[in-house]
């Protein structure tokens, strides 16, 4: 067969996007840091403004360094174009109010960052959007909780903090049976790892301040369309795309964009009237982020699995989840959806609960105690008094966070001194302080 | 909006701006295994600057019902039903790859309703790679990953993409990979199998543009500015770095050369 000779992913990830600065030679992505840009003539401007003509008109609908960004994980993903938002939260509240208004509704793994549980579980109702939870390991679950008003199924690749590994290829077909989009929440994984898109999903998204950006510096969120969803077929449950919008003269984006229909209409409604942009700098951050992803996802993955070793016989360690470990039940899912590694977040339980779990956080030296994750630095965290602190006892329990639950962030330090962290905090816990 | 033809459903888009058949008609015509909204960064813009523009969906693709044909000179007999049909007695026509070959066809076949022609991408004899026609013909993805390569300069596999945040290989491969069992091959084969293109620009008569990429790997632009030299009245445009694929790899130039045909 004849070799189409594609651009390699790891080529991508420094390239994809970028074409030379043609003015000054410039090889790192210039950062464009304006508002807006000089239009060539009022027939431009007023063609700018139709969508007649592709182009910059101001930074909170796009921006040059962001388009590099949006271009760049399409390109990772498989997907057909991206809008960068001001946080991974920007990023999912865009996609929810492009494919719904008030009567909404979305069927949801109960497994999700806490963050992204809030704005479903507690705020979207405010505005008419509800969300049903279910279990990600049940597809059956999927399939009972949709309704005839439901617009979105939505999930994350690997949960957090359980580490349910979702059968993508499954949902998918759940929810397209239904007629609906798979939206999935990589954040976890990174393109790096596996990619939703070709598994059957049909929208990405990522805070991108996680392994994307991978050094802790800037908050940031993407929405990547995967163009495979047919709006027109299910055009009574998508007007959004599929009707004229007054907002551009009537313009029908599945008519006039196709495969981009939904990613043209979170970025000329979306950006313009919500206007959770991502800033040229951030842009300009995680893309240098984005440049070493294979590397860091590589050894992120090793050495995590040394933590995982370690922990599996460290005195005062109750229990160890990984899908690394064969115990672990989507073990086999895990080796299938992502061969190279599933995830270098490791839980674990420790003995003595929440009074062992402070003092061992306390007590830690390398891993740094902080609410986030993907970071080059490895961080540890307590859920259940932080990131999942809004959730009841009831989701908790749901939800499978204890009360001895701690989340680690295996970061890019070397393996031996994150063990011998580790060792000496839990050795501490186990004496109480 | 809709048209009935030959008892199918026929689809095209309008840039935005309701039909009129007493303005001048554009009939814009796609590629293999693709649809209308390849013309997206110029439909629009042309229908809002006073051309009555109809990119079509050719049969069997995007919204168009029926199967698609796998013979240029079949096309062209529907494209002239298609002007009856939109009580067209007249138009001009811009046809990309496929499209244009069914362009020139039809303008060779009746020169007398065709205004202005402008034909991108295109050369008079379009050979298909044979490992293209097989996995056409067999349906598997590697005929989609050939195209979207072939049909991009190589420049443009590192993005750059004009309409922002947009990643044209993906949107490419994400537009054929819609096609209905059969149409990349039909599409295909009638390039592969189009010897008329000679005869066709023998009997040409209007003003005639060709639109050329200096990177296209699919109608290299020496065999479009030969076939320019065959048409009458005929001007050939090359631009700089784009490949196959000039309405996205370089909209505006690609916009602002029709625009200039007019």
């Amino acid at each position: 067969m004849a070799d189409p000779k594609h651009i390699r992913f790891d080529t991508l990830a420094l390239h994809a996007g970028q074409q030379p600065d043609s003015e000054h030679g410039s090889l790192a992505v210039p950062i464009y840091q304006t508002t807006s840009y000089v239009f060539k003539s009022t027939d431009h401007a007023a063609s700018l403004f139709n969508l007649e003509r592709a182009g910059h008109i101001y930074s909170r609908i796009s921006n040059p360094t962001v388009s590099v960004l949006e271009e760049r994980l399409s390109a990772l993903e498989g997907g057909v174009g991206a809008v960068a938002t001001a946080s991974g939260q920007a990023a999912l509240h865009l996609a929810i109010v492009t494919l719904m208004g008030s009567g909404g509704h979305i069927v949801a793994s109960r497994a999700l960052y806490g963050g992204s549980y809030n704005l479903l579980a507690l705020t979207l109702p405010r505005f008419g959007i509800t969300a049903s939870f279910v279990d990600p390991r049940d597809a059956n679950a999927f399939k009972s909780a949709i309704r005839p008003e439901t617009r979105l199924i939505f999930a994350e690749t690997v949960g957090n903090p359980n580490l349910e590994v979702l059968d993508i290829p499954q949902i998918a077909q759940v929810a397209h049976e239904a007629g609906l989009p798979l939206m999935i929440d990589a954040t976890f994984t990174t393109p790096y790892l596996g990619q939703p898109i070709a598994l059957g999903a049909d929208i990405v998204m990522h805070s991108a301040t996680k392994y994307l950006g991978g050094h802790g510096v800037a908050i940031g969120g993407i929405l990547i369309d995967g163009g495979s969803f047919d709006w027109e077929a299910q055009a009574a449950k998508f007007p959004t795309l599929t009707e004229p919008y007054a907002g551009y003269h009537g313009l029908d984006f599945a008519e006039e964009f196709g495969p981009a229909a939904f990613i043209m209409r979170a970025r000329a409604e979306g950006l313009r009237d919500f206007g959770a942009s991502m800033s040229p700098t951030t842009a300009f951050h995680l893309l240098q982020g984005i440049e070493t992803l294979p590397l860091r996802m590589a050894r992120h993955i090793h050495n995590a699995r040394q933590v995982v070793r370690f922990l599996e016989t460290a005195p005062g360690v109750a229990w160890v989840n990984s899908p690394d470990l064969p115990e672990h039940p989507d073990h086999d899912r895990a080796q299938e959806l992502y061969p190279k590694g599933s995830t270098a977040i490791v839980t674990f339980g420790i003995k003595g609960g929440r009074k062992a779990a402070a003092t061992f956080i306390e007590k830690l030296k390398v891993f740094s105690h902080l609410a986030n994750i993907g970071d080059a630095k490895s961080l540890a965290i307590h859920p259940a008094s932080t990131t999942h602190q809004q959730m009841n006892a009831q989701a908790l329990a749901a939800a499978g966070i204890g009360e001895d639950l701690i989340r680690l962030s295996v970061g890019l330090e070397d393996e031996r001194d994150l063990v011998e962290d580790l060792a000496q905090a839990l050795h501490a816990a186990a004496k109480g302080g | 909006m809709d048209f009935s033809l030959d008892g199918y459903r026929v689809f095209a888009a309008t840039g935005g701006v309701p039909f009129d058949s007493a303005k001048p008609s554009l009939i814009l015509l796609h590629g293999a295994g693709m649809n209308h909204t390849v013309w997206a960064l110029q439909a629009r813009y042309l229908a809002h600057h006073g051309q009555n523009v109809l990119a079509v969906d050719l049969p069997g693709h995007g919204k168009s019902e029926g199967a698609a044909f796998s013979c240029v000179e079949e096309y062209a007999g529907w494209l002239l039903r298609f002007l009856d049909a939109a009580n067209l007695k007249q138009a001009a026509l811009a046809g990309h790859s496929l499209g244009a070959l069914i362009a020139l066809e039809t303008a060779g076949k009746a020169p007398e309703r065709i205004l202005r022609l402008i034909l991108l991408g295109v050369a008079a004899r379009m050979a298909v790679h044979p490992d293209m026609l097989a996995s056409a013909r067999e349906g598997t993805n590697e005929v989609i990953r050939c195209m979207t390569s072939w049909c991009h300069a190589r420049k443009h596999h590192f993005g750059g993409n004009r309409l922002p945040g947009m990643w044209m290989l993906g949107l490419a491969h994400h537009l054929i990979a819609r096609s209905k069992p059969g149409v990349i091959f039909a599409g295909l084969s009638a390039c592969n199998d189009y010897k008329g293109a000679l005869d066709a620009a023998g009997r040409i008569t209007c003003p005639t543009l060709l639109v050329l990429g200096d990177s296209d790997l699919m109608t290299p632009a020496k065999g479009g500015r030969e076939l320019a030299g065959l048409i009458k009245n005929a001007r050939a445009e090359t631009i700089p770095g784009s490949g196959h694929m000039m309405m996205s790899e370089a909209p505006d130039a690609t916009l602002d050369l029709m625009r200039g045909a007019f």
